[in-house]
């Protein structure tokens, strides 16, 4: 996978031009964010002049004329640098949010888009933290950190500029220590990041034991190892003191030394403008002035290096974003086919042939995009509309690859598929996949009401069409038993319902499309007597008529298949209909006989077990 | 959870201050003597603006005088500058290793208080009663131990110095500011009730705001997760359309809080530069009108300056800090209401005896709040025997086991459970949860190596011990196709195992403390019918003279127990051998038939 990021320190220009296409939208109110912070970092650098005009003009010569003027243009300076402030901080959030949107939307398009091998291999939590804190960060630091360096550089340059304008020797005694502070700035900063990485990546320990310890609670307690939990999670709490002591440690000496290097600054000044008072080379109102530059410049200086150290540790997230949407769609559609029948997003149905459900593999070959070896070899299957497909195996075997195949969530390495006589990459995937219905093993549902999510196959499907799919997989009775039937909130991916009535709702899901192929992920273990029969009829009614394929590791329902198929180690070793299979004595044959023997085990009350 | 007073809620927080005090203390005097120094920095320049480069008079108490004239007075100062520059990095220095000295105080002082409270709630909460388990829900616990706690570590570690910083700070400069000169004080005072109300008065609506904004991102990150952890489902019904939609609308609701909280924001911060820029003209104006009328030096101006901008950062903080501290107390509620909940207890009586004798359930009834689930059940499971209970869902077949294992304790007019003739409830629990061997229906296990998983209850356990059980438990096979072997990781960051292999190792887990009574309460539920018999043969034999319990609605699981108990609503309803209960007729025989007839008509026909 592509995810061997470079975590080389350094400044990389290539990473940043990714966020162009991103930037472009933006354009104009980051330029006006700019041009605010640099109006903002003038007025900044202007106000120590006014107190220095007060003690020249109206202080030192003892009178109040002209203080009229003085208080308006100050009077301004405030309003005009605090409108500078709204507006500044309404256009950076604007732009923050905007980014992160438009970073998110794309992630998102593309990960509508991405093979299932991608998802196969990279966790949720992996793929979320890309899309979500990632993208935050970013747009955050682009929002406000690089204002924070514009500010920061322009009252720099328009503070040195109006010290030199007054007296170059004051003001080359503060340029002496920007360097230092930037440099010392730089040096802690990096590691400060670093601490402050280590401080999260421990708290996210400790809250993923505080998660054990708290789910586990009852299983300690039948262990009795209550104590023995306790004193692990005091390890980690120790090791949190000391990534938080550690960081404090830095801070600690970090923030008075750069203070040192400013108060030096002082210092000079101070002496230096004094024997320039006492020779009335200058006068008292800039002696003021520049003590005032000297103790405002560490912010700015300290501010520039701060967000440049945390530009750097952002390209991190830049990469992680940019690896994710350049992932490379293992399975597009052509210009042509997309010209024709639309693409993902917007398909054009008009154009779209009717699905009879008719597949064929013709010399198929296939190995998964991430293994090495051939799964299928010159393959060849035909499928007539309105078969039932079994397929057999143990867990593990590969079962699920046939499945993928025809369903188009994985492509063949050479040979094709044929659906009703045409090559499924002739038509677009979005054509093959509205015409599936899809049963997981593990029943998937979405946060919202029962309804919403049988109605899901189907958008526009009316309260009795839906009513009418759950009742022919007998969904009904779970919709019923709920405090608000069909209105019932099922919560977080249906987390408030079992799995049993997970699975019925799903059926229900599947059924109300009406589609001509189904796929069946078999699903019935831990599920009480009665919900494992309510499934199994319903089953029975959505195979009715349907090209469909079914797999399953109990050999249920298959004996009535069309076509079995008995996978081992990712191969199909056998094939033909249940009595053919029987004759030929394989493994399907073996399969069927332990489970015989087991039957007549169980009726004879398991005596003859061993 | 109820409501308490909020005293006893502070005296417990002051409680994990023990030893402490001393380092907190001096991080508050380090504190202190650092923003002395930070203030004698403008007084050292007022001097040397006044009264060394000008005329004034030094306004020095005697002794420093009579130092200072020793050294050769205003003359000497006058050639030597330096010393007044030294004077001022003399300071800084001296505010910096105050400072130093300060921030390693409170960090440790903070992240020890704070760790001992992290500490001590976990292992409270692991020693909190079954039944307090199951009534409040993790997600509101972890959140309560997690963000709860961080609100007041924050508070600790940071407010707390915060608070006392600021008004340190505030009133040393109004101290100062005041001998200056008093009316230009109270200038500069008239302004602070202004920062404090537009504070508060902002960060109740930004932390509202902000509330909002994050249950927008909460909604956006859930909607984001199901759609990849429900891909396939998208994929299969060709909804990526309907998905993007969906994102798009919730993505927009974020963006347009967001972007409100900004509006907020914007105000806010624009409203403090006007305030405290007109705070600053102010003082400044009226100065210039003061030194006009020869009430206050060109030195003391500056110096007066420079205090009253010292003052407008704190007070801008001040306002936040107002609202973090109703913040810290609602949060600290919050975790008292855990710390407060009772332990279990064990009277000194309580006894420690052999526990290889016959289990005798006498006239137990048992009601969850009200709602019983046991009425009137009474049956022997002779010592060494294999003991089978039938039962639907929610025929309390489970409470049957947490009765035994005390995770709940019958009421003494409700019965008594005996073994060996003892009553159960004198028995010293964590000596009877180590001899009653509990496999939990949904057995958790714990991000560890499956070694240390089995191995948990027993540190001293060799590999061969680990091995043995993992075999009775017929996974030791699974185990070792992982690469990995014992040494995998399992649970939230290593493989996931299927529901049969983590019922496994949790048989084999509990396998491991040898206890004379084992019970599987639905134990092998997940695993197919061959490994089950299997199982259950290897338990037989690996188990020598152990009372087995097995819970299950699996008539396969329980025919060959010795005897079985079927359980119906609550009640004793059946109890014989296999043989017996098929004669009887009655519910054991319905339930074996509708399981035949399911096994022959679908799985065989």
């Amino acid at each position: 996978m592509s995810e061997n990021i470079n975590y080389a320190k350094g400044f990389r220009p290539k990473t940043w031009a990714k966020l162009f296409p991103f930037l472009k939208a933006y354009a104009g109110r980051l330029i006006f964010i700019m041009v605010l912070m640099s109006l903002t970092a003038i007025i900044d650098v202007i106000i120590p002049r006014f107190q220095s005009y007060a003690v020249d003009h109206f202080i030192v010569p003892g009178t109040l004329e002209g203080i009229k003027p003085f208080a308006i243009a100050y009077i301004c300076a405030i309003l005009f640098s605090s409108v500078c402030t709204i507006l500044f901080s309404r256009q950076s959030m604007v732009v923050e949010m905007g980014l992160g949107r438009d970073m998110r939307r794309a992630c998102f398009v593309h990960l509508q888009e991405l093979s299932l091998t991608y998802f196969n291999q990279t966790a949720v939590g992996y793929i979320l933290a890309r899309v979500m804190s990632d993208t935050n960060r970013i747009a955050g630091l682009i929002a406000w950190s690089l204002e924070d360096i514009f500010w920061s550089l322009a009252y720099v340059t328009a503070a040195f500029v109006s010290m030199f304008s007054v007296n170059a020797r004051l003001a080359l005694i503060i340029l002496a220590v920007v360097p230092p502070i930037a440099i010392v700035t730089g040096f802690f900063q990096g590691k400060i990041l670093a601490a402050n990485r280590h401080i999260r990546s421990v708290n996210s320990k400790m809250t993923g034991a505080y998660n054990e310890g708290i789910t586990g609670a009852k299983t300690s307690k039948t262990l009795v190892i209550e104590d023995r939990i306790s004193d692990e999670f005091s390890e980690i709490t120790d090791e949190l003191y000391r990534a938080n002591y550690c960081s404090a440690k830095l801070n600690a000496v970090f923030i008075p030394i750069i203070t040192f290097f400013s108060s030096t600054a002082v210092a000079f000044v101070l002496m230096q403008g004094g024997y320039m008072v006492m020779d009335q080379v200058i006068e008292f109102g800039t002696l003021s002035m520049f003590v005032s530059y000297a103790l405002n410049i560490l912010e700015p200086i300290r501010t520039t290096a701060r967000v440049f150290s945390e530009c750097i540790s952002a390209q991190v997230n830049i990469e992680r974003v940019s690896a994710l949407l350049e992932h490379p769609c293992l399975i597009q559609d052509t210009p042509e086919v997309i010209e024709k029948y639309g693409d993902t997003f917007n398909p054009k149905r008009e154009n779209w042939e009717p699905i009879k459900g008719h597949i064929e593999f013709k010399d198929v070959t296939f190995k998964y995009p991430d293994g090495d070896e051939y799964i299928l070899e010159h393959f060849n299957l035909d499928i007539p509309a309105g078969t039932n497909v079994a397929i057999v195996g143990e867990t593990g075997a590969g079962k699920s690859t046939l499945v993928n195949l025809a369903c188009r969530f994985f492509e063949p390495t050479s040979g094709s598929i044929l659906i009703d006589g045409v090559d499924y990459r002739q038509r677009s995937q979005l054509w093959l996949h509205s015409s599936l219905g899809y049963v997981l093993q593990s029943p998937q549902l979405f946060s919202g009401t029962v309804a919403e999510n049988i109605r899901y196959s189907k958008p526009d499907a009316t309260d009795e069409e839906v009513r009418a799919a759950a009742k022919m997989v007998s969904a009904d009775v779970v919709a019923e038993k709920l405090e608000k039937g069909y209105d019932t909130d099922v919560g977080e991916g249906g987390d408030r319902l079992s799995t049993g009535e997970k699975q019925l709702i799903s059926f229900a899901r599947a059924i109300l499309a009406d589609p001509p192929i189904f796929v069946l992920d078999e699903a019935t273990s831990s599920i009480d007597t009665e919900t494992e029969l309510l499934i199994q009829n319903a089953i029975q009614h959505i195979l009715k008529g349907r090209t469909s394929f079914m797999i399953a590791h109990r050999l249920s329902t298959v004996r009535h298949a069309d076509i079995i198929l008995v996978v081992e180690d990712g191969r199909i070793i056998e094939r033909g209909s249940h009595s053919e299979l029987l004759e030929l004595n394989g493994k399907y044959a073996e399969l069927y006989k332990a489970m015989e023997i087991r039957e007549k085990h169980q009726k004879m009350g398991g005596i003859a077990l061993e | 959870m109820k409501k308490h007073s909020k005293h006893p809620t502070l005296n417990r927080f002051i409680g994990y201050s023990r030893g402490l005090k001393g380092f907190f203390l001096l991080a508050v005097l380090t504190t202190g003597a650092s923003i002395l120094f930070n203030f004698l920095t403008p007084q050292i320049i007022r001097i040397t603006v006044d009264s060394v480069i000008g005329q004034e008079p030094f306004a020095l108490p005697d002794y420093a005088m009579s130092l200072l004239e020793s050294f050769g007075g205003r003359e000497f100062l006058r050639k030597s500058l330096w010393v007044c520059g030294g004077a001022v990095l003399i300071c800084t220095v001296a505010q910096g290793l105050c400072n130093l000295a300060a921030r390693l105080l409170i960090s440790h002082s903070t992240e020890t208080y704070i760790k001992r409270l992290r500490d001590d709630i976990f292992r409270h909460i692991q020693h909190l009663p079954f039944s307090w388990h199951t009534h409040n829900r993790t997600g509101d616990i972890i959140q309560r131990c997690t963000s709860d706690m961080d609100v007041i570590r924050n508070f600790v570690a940071n407010q707390l110095l915060e608070v006392i910083r600021i008004v340190t700070l505030i009133v040393t400069a109004l101290f100062l500011m005041s001998q200056m000169h008093l009316g230009l004080t109270c200038v500069a005072l008239v302004f602070i009730p202004i920062v404090a109300c537009y504070s508060g008065f902002f960060f109740s609506r930004i932390s509202k705001q902000f509330r909002f904004a994050d249950e927008a991102e909460g909604d956006l990150m859930v909607n984001i997760q199901e759609n990849l952890t429900g891909v396939r489902v998208v994929r299969a019904f060709g909804r990526e359309r309907g998905e993007l939609d969906k994102f798009d609308a919730q993505s927009q609701v974020l963006y347009d809080r967001w972007v409100n909280l900004g509006y907020t924001l914007g105000a806010y911060w624009g409203m403090g530069d006007l305030v405290t820029g007109i705070q600053v003209l102010t003082v400044i104006l009226v100065g210039c009108w003061l030194a006009f009328n020869g009430q206050l030096t060109l030195g003391e101006f500056l110096a007066f300056v420079s205090y009253n901008r010292t003052l407008a950062f704190p007070l801008r903080r001040l306002g936040r800090i107002l609202s973090d501290v109703s913040k810290t107390r609602v949060s600290a509620e919050r975790l008292s209401e855990v710390l407060e909940a009772e332990e279990e207890h064990d009277a000194v009586t309580d006894t420690e005896p052999d526990m290889r004798g016959d289990i005798v359930f006498d006239r137990v009834s048992f009601a969850y709040d009200g709602e019983t689930v046991l009425k009137d059940v009474s049956f022997e499971i002779p010592a060494g025997s294999t003991f089978g209970i039938l039962g639907n869902t929610g025929s309390g077949k489970s409470t049957l086991c947490y009765l035994l294992d005390r995770l709940y304790d019958v009421e003494s007019e409700n019965g008594c459970i005996t073994i060996g003739g003892v009553d159960i409830r004198t028995i010293r629990r964590n000596y009877l949860r180590q001899n009653v061997g509990l496999v939990l229906q949904e057995p958790f296990l714990f991000s560890k190596t499956i070694a240390e998983n089995i191995a948990i209850s027993r540190s001293d356990a060799s590999m061969e011990d680990i091995r043995r059980s993992a075999s009775i438990a017929d996974v030791d096979e699974s185990i070792m196709e992982f690469s990995k072997g014992y040494d995998t990781i399992v649970g939230e960051r290593g493989v996931t195992l299927s529901g049969g292999q983590k019922q496994r190792v949790a048989i084999a887990r509990t396998l491991m403390c040898g206890s004379p009574i084992m019970v599987f309460d639905d134990s092998l539920s997940a695993v197919d019918l061959t490994t089950d018999a299997r199982i259950r043969d290897a338990l037989r034999s690996g188990t020598d003279g152990a009372t087995v319990i097995l819970i299950s609605h699996r008539i396969n699981t329980l025919m060959d127990a010795d005897r079985i108990l079927v359980l119906d609503n609550g009640r004793a309803a059946e109890y014989g051998t296999h043989e017996e209960l098929l004669a009887l007729g009655g519910i054991y025989k319905r339930t074996y038939d509708l399981q035949s007839a399911a096994a022959s008509g679908k799985e065989e026909a």
